[in-house]
């Protein structure tokens, strides 16, 4: 069928099965624009800056496992879109992202909002492409959408000048896809599956280290019956949250900077680390001399740059996850004696008798760890939380009870502040029938502030939980442990009034000093069922312990206030 | 862990961006490169690239590891045993004594590539070890200016 290149888009669009795309117009891309206005097959949801679209797409697709997809224009439109591809591609996120370019003829002649998008972005996505001819625009689009979601997924970004989506080509959608240079390894290996298994069966004390692939695999079942059936107990990163359940006995907790006592304990002591779709951060490392010094290494992951990247690998097997974990429980179900591990179960729980996670509350201020277990006992399981990042962001992770993956939405690997809010509006919109809480901080929200109006226009009711410290908090809690107290530019007392902020944008807005406080405005903020802030004054001065600091080993930790770990 | 030299043979899609996609990963990773060289490959649409880089085994590791995942990257031959050469074209004064450049060109499997007014050329293809004594033999004709290739290497 006949077409120009921007019904080409649309219709590709549509036949991805895309229900909602996030975006921002503007001249290069008006052509696409044009057709999206003429179709009823997708909805367009208007941000208020690319930044947020991306991000908003991004958190669509974590929540429900789809390919996000955003659109923006050229020059400025793109350059504001990076943070949001970046993010996802620190994270592995699967995006395509479309944005407009100036026309092939004037490419290269500083036109008009142009800058090389493919150049910039070339870092920063899984693949990207610059359409130079409608003849290669179907295949293009198709290839995208097949790059992102498949192998390790990523964003995906194509660029298309003007004149291109203005022309006329024939449009049939690929039913396939043939890239000969892009055949990802999904299988794993047999002869070193068997041998993993040799090593789990010999080993004493195992250890699951969960990373984000799990979720991106779609593995949690297959994870948590390997648990179940060998008895070994696991860790997450914080990327993983949700995987095990918080209720699970085998979970010891999140790993790594803030992680807890045992779950950084069992890392330093194990014999066998069993990782799963995780790549050995430094944020979860510490110093790698030091790291897991007694232990082997299971590594099932289906990026094979992500093996022995940083930490020698004994047993490599490249793979999906899920397709990998079926063998190994299949070939291990009847070998294995989940009781073989008690003792060693029992030290760790021992390790979380000793040191548990935990905060010391007040009747006088309100401490954000209380928030964060307040919002878990109320909506618990019936919540999609996302995060900025800070402090917020690592309260959050330890103390909200996450029982299912795609349930906990944060910029791990970049670090995104003004991620939070954008990625819920994605979230609420994927999965409608979900509350979606936004944990922010008073410097993260206003990265993204002007989503508020996006929120309000299209009556997409996430509730934002600022927790106030006026400050930059985990960089001021950096100053105060490795800069001698010098706050240099981290005080933030000078900031909008949130509440009326919220209202003026259409939103509703509470000011919260007391727990009674909070949980009205929680409760109200629910049942008004209307985009809010719930602006919370919290200790000034509360720190997210435990810490290793940068650098430090993984069982060197800061307890609490006045306590070290004593395992020098 | 010591640095090695690598010599390492990468198969692409020829395709526009690919030169700069292989580049971009080698200055974002931090990775060196000593030489590289690009060209089509007859017959087909692809190009083949050489690249010598110096790195730990991790390091080289990675290299392969990341370039494969370039989606126009077919394949990435980490060279073992290779036969490998490179090209040189040095320019002389033409007063220099052009019986001795001549001869000290075919020692290096070349000869003279041309003679203009002023200025002679001389041409040399050779391994890697051999390109260097061929530079420091051309010293004391004083070279105007010399230009290498870089490394172009096959299995073998």
């Amino acid at each position: 069928m006949k077409m120009n290149g921007a019904r080409m888009v649309c219709e590709a669009l549509i036949a991805e099965g895309v229900k909602t795309v996030f975006g921002y117009p503007g001249g290069a891309i008006m052509n696409v624009y044009d057709e999206l206005y003429k179709q009823d097959k997708f909805e367009h949801i208007l941000n208020r800056h690319e930044q947020a679209s991306v991000h908003a797409a991004d958190g669509y697709a974590r929540a429900t496992g789809k390919v996000g997809v955003a659109m923006v224009t050229s020059g400025p439109g793109f350059t504001n879109a990076v943070t949001g591809l970046a993010t996802a591609y620190m994270d592995s996120i699967p995006l395509v992202v479309i944005s407009g370019q100036v026309p092939l003829s004037l490419i290269g002649t500083d036109g008009f909002q142009e800058i090389d998008a493919v150049g910039i972005s070339r870092p920063c996505t899984k693949h990207n492409y610059l359409v130079k001819d409608i003849k290669e625009l179907p295949r293009i689009l198709k290839e995208a959408f097949h790059i992102a979601k498949t192998g390790r997924p990523g964003p995906v970004l194509i660029d298309i000048p003007k004149d291109i989506t203005a022309e006329i080509g024939e449009f049939k959608y690929p039913a396939t896809v043939n890239i000969p240079s892009y055949k990802p390894t999904t299988k794993g290996n047999n002869r070193q599956i068997d041998k993993a298994i040799d090593a789990i069966l010999k080993s004493k004390k195992p250890l699951l280290y969960i990373g984000g692939g799990v979720i991106l695999s779609n593995a949690s079942n297959l994870v948590k019956k390997l648990a179940r059936i060998s008895g070994i107990p696991a860790v997450e990163t914080l990327m993983a949250r949700g995987v095990m359940g918080h209720n699970n006995p085998l979970l010891q907790g999140m790993l790594g900077m803030h992680g807890n006592y045992s779950s950084n304990m069992a890392m330093s002591e194990t014999d066998l680390i069993i990782a799963l779709g995780a790549r050995f951060d430094d944020r979860v490392t510490g110093k790698l001399n030091e790291f897991a010094k007694y232990a082997d290494i299971i590594h099932i992951d289906i990026d094979p740059a992500n093996i022995s990247k940083l930490v020698n690998v004994n047993y490599p097997i490249v793979g999906d996850i899920s397709t990998v974990l079926e063998k190994i429980i299949d070939r291990i179900e009847n070998k294995i004696d989940s009781n073989k591990y008690s003792k060693w179960r029992e030290v760790l729980n021992r390790y979380n008798e000793i040191h548990p996670l935990t905060y010391q509350d007040s009747d006088d201020i309100l401490k954000p760890q209380w928030i964060v277990e307040r919002v878990g006992e109320i909506l618990g399981e019936k919540a999609i939380i996302t995060s900025d990042v800070g402090q917020h962001q690592m309260w959050t992770a330890q103390f909200y009870p996450f029982d299912r993956p795609r349930q906990w939405i944060n910029s791990g690997g970049l670090g995104t502040m003004g991620y939070g809010f954008p990625s819920a509006l994605g979230a609420k919109k994927g999965v409608p029938e979900k509350i979606v809480v936004n944990f922010t901080g008073d410097g993260s929200i206003l990265m993204n502030v002007q989503e508020l109006v996006t929120a309000s226009e299209y009556n997409i009711p996430v509730i934002n939980i600022i927790l106030n410290n006026h400050f930059l908090g985990m960089v001021r809690q950096w100053q105060s442990f490795f800069y001698e107290n010098r706050f240099s530019e981290t005080d933030l007392s000078y900031q909008p009034n949130f509440k009326a902020l919220a209202e003026a944008c259409g939103g509703i807005g509470y000011d919260v000093t007391t727990k009674e406080e909070f949980d009205n405005a929680l409760e109200d903020a629910i049942k008004k069922n209307k985009v809010a802030f719930i602006n919370v004054t919290i200790d000034r001065f509360e720190n997210v312990l435990p810490m290793v600091p940068a650098g430090g080993a993984l069982y060197n930790m800061i307890l609490s206030e006045n306590k070290e770990s004593e395992n020098d | 862990m010591t640095n090695v030299r690598r010599v390492i043979s990468i198969l692409v899609e020829n395709e526009s961006s690919v030169l700069s996609r292989v580049s971009g990963l080698f200055a974002g990773r931090g990775y060196n490169i000593e030489t590289l060289t690009v060209a089509p490959i007859p017959n087909s649409n692809h190009s083949r690239m050489t690249i010598v880089t110096k790195g730990n085994k991790r390091v080289i590791e990675q290299i392969t590891k990341q370039l494969h995942k370039l989606i126009p990257v077919y394949k990435v031959i980490e060279h073992d045993k290779m036969v490998e050469k490179e090209m040189v074209l040095a320019k002389f004064p033409i007063d220099e004594n052009l019986a001795d450049i001549q001869a000290l060109c075919q020692a290096y499997n070349g000869g003279i590539a041309n003679v203009a007014r002023d200025i002679i050329i001389g041409m040399i293809t050779d391994e890697p070890c051999r390109v260097k004594h061929f530079l420091e033999a051309t010293e004391r004709y004083n070279p105007i200016e010399i230009v290498r290739s870089g490394v172009v290497a096959i299995e073998r």
